[in-house]
């Protein structure tokens, strides 16, 4: 094992866990704010990545394609939000998830009916393409470095927003005291649609970067929602400051314990068998995790202070 | 007593046993397997409803307990098969009512073990927690290649109950019908019993319970092993049916699929999971012959309930739940 291949793996994995976060951040925000759990998240990852593909490929510039993202994405958060989500608000958890279940099978197999079986491709930007040399000899991809710059501008933005505005005083506000925002003539249905638009522009956004290295097909949001769930339960529910460093230790931890496991037990069983082996306890690793910190921190490692 | 739901409980279960000996007197085998589907879907529904509808648990993650009965078919069956010893040199086998226990106790096992760490939490910690964690049995299933792997696994005959032949749908299908009503039985004597008392007391206030001297976690992680094993042995059934299983039984969407079928019937009713089940089937059946993308209409569908028809099908026809 060479230190440029480790460092390559690192980078990935904080590539993977930026990704999660601007997953996380929209679903802890929606339900810090709202008390939602909104399964169809990774619904809304999938549109937008559809939409940069098909703006792209009309187009031909994939920055049209991330804007189309960011705004489908938000558009389809936001009429979702007005037709369904603003129902669920007062009912328990149980509806809340069969609703946004049967808004995923909508969306997945609407998105079937439009685009059809076979999935899309979109090419990275001429921009973006190529390697840079890192120290120890190690190539990277220009690309997966700008993700990562993208995902800690869109934390620092957060924070911004968050801790510095008038929206953000706002949201913070609605996640405290609901009824008291309201009172004070805060307009509240508005500003849940706002909260449920940025957390669906987000996921989109997340969407169409990740397009372009992997093709962009129906079902694409599935697993990322799921791992989402991971780092907010790790981070705890509604911190985005959980958001940020679970989705940075679970990224890394996936990625590293993909490269690392088999190899160790290299050392003691033979090649094939160990990465049988290590396959199959590293895709269960970011479990394993969430349990240990689980069992010694129920709340997560950022339990918000309320609630 | 026969009050409307009495009634209305006695009608389904008799349709469900009348339509497939019809069908099968008609020679139309393939809606025996239709109900047979119905039997094992509301019998994987059911277990779920001892932890959802009795015990408020939202566990979204029963395809796990589910996919580990299907599995215990399968690897029972092909080690059986090939003559091959498993581990610790046990021999396989293909008798039903032996693959059931295995399959009953595993998930049982896995079960103690995800509820003891799940049911430390509640709401939707526990929701996503479950929903995780079937997600990490998933992904084993997917990368571990000694059954199949991603593949998944054929049972190349369908397993044995001692004198029938359950290769002839209809035996089969009566096989899954007994399984199906005894295990109704056990819920109405779980749900009568003080234990049952104890499981939905606990949902309504948890305060209170703790206070009167029962442990509510005890209570919660013993009606969550319960109703695992009950999914998993609806599993290893499933597992029989389509003499074949893969790590789509473990999906979340069937997690999914479990709690819309209780739903559908009627939140934490008896008879709930087979007239959600049926109703699933039926929309499945009518829907797929119409056209390729049912599960968008099934969603829409699916949508509606939640939003106006709180109760289910059993709501509608049975009046609203007694209290309890």
């Amino acid at each position: 094992m060479t230190t440029a291949l480790a460092l390559e793996q690192l980078l990935n994995g904080i590539q993977l866990g930026v990704m999660l976060f601007l997953m996380a951040a929209g679903l802890t925000l929606i339900f810090g704010v709202m008390g939602l759990i909104n399964l169809a998240h990774g619904s809304l990852y999938m549109v937008g990545a559809f939409a940069c593909a098909t703006v792209a490929a009309w187009t031909g510039s994939f920055w049209l394609g991330l804007i189309a993202s960011l705004a489908c994405a938000a558009a389809a958060g936001a009429i979702v939000e007005l037709a369904v989500i603003r129902r669920l608000y007062d009912r328990d958890h149980l509806d809340q998830v069969l609703a946004t279940f049967a808004l995923i099978l909508i969306f997945s197999e609407g998105t079937r009916w439009l685009f059809g079986d076979f999935p899309l491709y979109l090419d990275i930007p001429a921009l973006l393409q190529g390697v840079v040399t890192l120290p120890g000899d190690a190539s990277y991809p220009v690309y997966r470095l700008a993700i990562i710059a993208v995902g800690a501008l869109i934390a620092l933005g957060l924070y911004l927003l968050i801790g510095k505005t008038r929206l953000g005083m706002r949201i913070r506000a609605g996640e405290s005291d609901r009824e008291m925002i309201g009172a004070l003539g805060v307009d509240i249905r508005t500003l849940y649609t706002l909260v449920f638009a940025l957390g669906s522009a987000l996921a989109g956004l997340a969407g169409a970067l990740v397009g372009a290295l992997q093709s962009v097909q129906v079902g694409m949001g599935e697993p990322v929602l799921i791992l989402a769930f991971v780092v907010i339960v790790i981070g705890g529910i509604g911190s985005i400051k959980g958001a940020l460093y679970g989705a940075l230790l679970v990224g890394v931890t996936d990625t590293l314990g993909r490269f690392l496991l088999p190899q160790f037990l290299a050392l003691f069983v033979d090649p094939s068998e160990a990465g049988m082996i290590g396959g199959a306890m590293a895709s269960m690793l970011i479990y394993v995790v969430m349990a240990v910190i689980l069992a010694v921190k129920p709340r997560g490692l950022f339990p918000p202070a309320h609630a | 007593m026969l009050t409307r739901e009495n009634t209305v409980n006695l009608v389904l279960a008799l349709l469900l046993l009348v339509a497939p000996l019809a069908a099968n007197a008609l020679g139309q085998p393939f809606y025996v397997t239709l109900a047979t589907r119905i039997a094992i879907l509301a019998l994987a529904a059911l277990g779920l409803n001892l932890a959802l509808g009795l015990g408020g648990l939202v566990s979204f993650g029963h395809a796990a307990f589910f996919g580990i009965g299907g599995y215990a078919a399968g690897i029972l069956s092909s080690h059986a098969l090939s003559y091959e010893p498993m581990m610790f040199g046990l021999s396989g086998t293909v008798q039903m009512p032996i693959i059931w226990i295995v399959a009953a106790i595993a998930a049982g096992l896995v079960a103690l073990a995800i509820g003891a760490i799940s049911l430390r939490t509640s709401g939707v910690y526990f929701i996503m927690i479950t929903l995780a964690f079937a997600q990490m049995v998933y992904y084993f299933a997917i990368s571990w290649p000694a059954y199949g792997g991603e593949d998944g696994l054929s049972i190349l005959v369908r397993n044995q109950f001692p004198g029938l032949n359950t290769m002839k749908p209809l035996s089969f299908f009566l096989v899954c019908y007994v399984v199906l009503l005894a295990s109704i039985g056990l819920f109405a004597l779980i749900r009568a019993s003080r234990f049952g008392a104890a499981l939905q007391a606990a949902r309504q206030n948890e305060t209170r319970v703790a206070t009167v001297g029962i442990h509510p976690y005890r209570i919660r992680l013993t009606g969550f092993v319960i109703s695992a094993m009950v999914t998993a042995l609806a599993g290893a059934l499933y597992a029989d049916l389509n003499r074949f299983v893969s790590p789509s039984m473990l999906s979340w969407h069937m997690s999914g699929e479990l709690i819309v079928l209780i739903i559908l019937g009627g939140t934490g009713r008896l008879f709930g999971p087979l007239a959600g089940a049926a109703l699933y089937v039926a929309f499945e059946f009518a829907l797929g012959g119409l056209t390729e993308r049912w599960q968008f209409f099934l969603g829409l569908i699916l949508l509606g309930v939640v939003l106006f028809a709180r109760g289910g099908l059993l709501g509608l026809l049975a009046g609203k739940a007694k209290h309890g």
